[in-house]
């Protein structure tokens, strides 16, 4: 089957419809331009205006929200602008290239013959502190390739982005998205620390419980523990005790939040800060610093944890039990950039938070046409994601030639939020002292089931990095693609975390796969409707996934195997020993599916 | 594998939160797990629907048999995999569920 036909190239695709990606694609409608806006979930919202589906006709739906009516005119803003919303849709790749329809001379990739964009500064340290430069450098008004002489007689941009999608919850029919533009608003997820027991039924991320309880209206559980570090945790516990469960303890391994220094400069957000202080009074629910959950216990789900207070560097020194029946846990959150590093979007790290997009003031990667906003860029919460996208829209407007007023209060705005931000990440860094809570048979990865001990296993055998810790151990190769292990996984090989190489974002059957083949380095060409015999994926790990052999199976397969097929080849077979307790995990590509994940 | 009940010491059910937004919840239609009837309310997820229900491990690990349901709640994590009217290995999480709806669990 080839993809449902991209139709008509879009001025601007927008991955992820949360407040950066509402924003954004609000701001480019708003100039005129036709923008599809896709998201994976069945709602408008993204995970922090997540809200109940329809069917539960609730009169306040933001009961459970800081700021929803910001949602509510974003919402109206996108129906007004009429901005085409494709909702349950997974992106599994994004590519550049040129669809045949549009340029029926050229195929292959194609770098745009626009030249880069004025740049102000590298890193966005730079861009951060800096104007809404880009718009202001066009007269004030305009992109440069508005201004007479610099641009190209041609579209401005005559590459374009393809967004390869999973439409449907269940079905995933496949369909694409041609744009001219692309903005990245894929948001983060939560970041998790192992800990024996964490894998025990009733044990949430802190995102986790909080996405049942604002998506779904179900209360995690009737005695709750909130643990972790950041400020997160606060929304999570006031949310969980106001729909009416017993929230034991906040524990917060770091400092509480009242004690961050940061706060003083932003008196918004120290009322914030304030209300949750006195939610959590109202309640009776203690908010402790430097103390978080070590353990989860519990046969088949959880039925306590044992709580320790930390040292300055997280070790723990006293220890004692809480009954809970869930635990919402978290360390702050990843950013979701694996459809810009697809694009070879730079990346830089960003300090404790791992690797973030590199932005101009513009919210431009480095890649002409492509766009990042929101937390792709850095973690920085709502209110920094919409500012980025309103920022983010309006500067594709203008590269695209349309008229964009300067807007110097809103990159204002934007530098205020995001220095807060950084203020916040640096009060809240996850200190060693956490390997302290390993046990040998802890999980690390709980998709491979790779206890602490193999890791370390593994590092006796010589791993010294996460790469090849991974290639000995096997953290990171299921069905998550390292998503919840990989921060882990990287600290304890005593690194930064690394930008994720994930080929393909999303699990895919494999028919589905080879189908998509020209999402894996082919030319465009090969992945138009009109070609009913696609070739096979070229190049990289994706040779093994897309065997036509495998197509028939119909099994999805997750892309870290695709990694993994090509890191196999190279790394030495001895590696391998290193799984000795479990040789059935030798196992070539076409084992590895899900059908596995289930016995 | 058949749904294991919550544990001992949790009683009962979680709690709704519908009050708190003052919802009026359609009403709602069943599913059946494993051959057993579940209650859902229009929209909501089968990874919601089970954990309402009282259900919170539907799988149990291909290695060690360790139970397993939900954890990261947006699609992230394939914890809380499921079978649906045939359908394998879809995130229970992400799944809204659909009138008559056969999910298989295990």
């Amino acid at each position: 089957m080839s993809d449902a036909a991209a139709g008509p190239v879009a001025d601007l695709a927008v991955i992820g419809a949360g407040p950066a990606g509402m924003a954004a694609a609000v701001a480019a409608a708003g100039a005129g331009l036709r923008v599809v806006l896709i998201d994976a979930g069945p709602r408008l919202g993204g995970q922090y205006f997540r809200h109940p589906p329809p069917g539960f006709h609730a009169r306040r739906p933001g009961a459970l929200h800081h700021g929803f009516a910001r949602f509510t005119h974003l919402a109206a803003e996108l129906d007004r602008h009429g901005a085409e919303i494709r909702l349950r849709h997974r992106v599994w790749a994004v590519e550049r290239g040129v669809p045949a329809a549009h340029s029926p001379d050229r195929t292959g990739t194609d770098v745009p013959s626009a030249a880069p964009r004025t740049r102000p500064g590298t890193s966005a340290g730079g861009a951060l502190t800096g104007p809404e430069g880009p718009l202001r450098t066009a007269g004030g008004e305009t992109g440069p390739r508005d201004m007479p002489g610099t641009g190209p007689a041609e579209p401005a941009l005559d590459g374009c982005v393809l967004v390869h999608c999973l439409a449907g919850d269940r079905e995933e029919r496949r369909e694409q998205v041609a744009a001219r533009s692309l903005v990245i608003a894929t948001g983060a997820h939560d970041r998790v620390l192992p800990f024996p027991g964490w894998d025990l039924p009733g044990v949430f991320t802190a995102g986790g419980a909080q996405a049942l309880l604002k998506g779904d209206l179900v209360v995690a559980g009737r005695t709750v523990v909130v643990a972790g570090s950041g400020p997160f945790l606060l929304p999570v516990a006031t949310g969980l005790a106001a729909a009416g469960a017993r929230v034991a303890a906040v524990l917060e391994a770091g400092r509480r939040l009242a004690a961050v220094p940061a706060l003083a400069a932003h008196p918004a957000r120290l009322a914030e800060a304030a209300g949750y202080a006195r939610r959590l009074a109202w309640h009776r629910i203690p908010y402790l610093g430097r103390h978080t959950v070590i353990a989860a216990h519990g046969r088949d789900g959880l039925t306590h944890v044992t709580v320790a207070d930390l040292d300055r560097d997280w070790t723990p020194r006293r220890r004692r039990t809480i009954a809970c029946d869930a635990l919402a846990v978290g360390y702050g959150f990843v950013p979701q950039i694996e459809l810009a590093t697809q694009l070879g979007c730079a990346t830089r790290g960003d300090g404790d938070g791992g690797p973030v997009v590199v932005v101009d003031a513009g919210m431009r990667t480095s890649v002409p046409g492509v766009y990042a906003a929101g937390e792709p860029t850095g973690v920085g919460g709502a209110e920094l994601a919409e500012a980025e996208g309103w920022i983010a829209g309006r500067a594709v407007a203008a590269d695209l030639g349309r008229r964009v007023r300067p807007a110097p209060a809103l990159a204002a705005r934007r530098d205020r939020l995001a220095a807060f931000a950084a203020a916040l990440s640096r009060a809240y860094p996850v200190r060693d002292g956490w390997r302290s809570w390993l046990t040998g048979d802890t999980l690390i990865c709980r998709c491979e089931e790779v206890p602490y001990a193999r890791l370390t296993e593994a590092a006796a055998l010589g791993a010294t990095d996460a790469r090849a810790l991974k290639l000995l151990a096997r953290p990171g190769m299921g069905w998550c693609q390292g998503r919840v292990c990989g921060y882990a996984v990287a600290r304890l090989a005593g690194a930064e975390a690394e930008p994720p190489r994930r080929p393909i974002a999303q699990p895919i059957r494999l028919g589905d796969l080879a189908a998509g083949a020209g999402a894996l380095g082919h030319p465009l060409g090969d992945d138009r409707p009109s070609d009913p015999a696609p070739a096979p994926a070229a190049g990289g790990g994706a040779d093994a996934t897309a065997d036509p052999a495998a197509d028939r199976t119909e099994d999805r397969t997750a892309d870290p195997a695709a990694e993994s097929t090509t890191d196999f080849a190279a790394a030495p077979r001895d590696g391998l020993t290193a799984d000795r307790r479990r040789p059935r995990r030798r196992r070539t590509q076409q084992e590895r599916t899900p059908d596995d994940d289930d016995p | 594998m058949t749904p294991t009940p919550r544990p001992g010491g949790s009683a009962g059910e979680p709690r709704h939160a519908g009050r708190l937004v003052g919802a009026r919840p359609e009403p709602g239609f069943e599913i059946t797990v494993d051959g057993r009837p579940l209650a859902v309310v229009p929209g909501q997820t089968i990874g919601a629907a089970l954990y309402a229900g009282g259900v919170r491990a539907w799988r149990t690990t291909r290695f060690d048999g360790r139970p397993r349901g939900l954890f990261c709640g947006i699609g992230v994590c394939f914890d809380c995999l499921v079978t649906v009217n045939g359908e394998q290995a879809l995130r229970a999480c992400q799944t809204e569920a659909r009138p008559g709806d056969e999910v298989s669990t295990g």
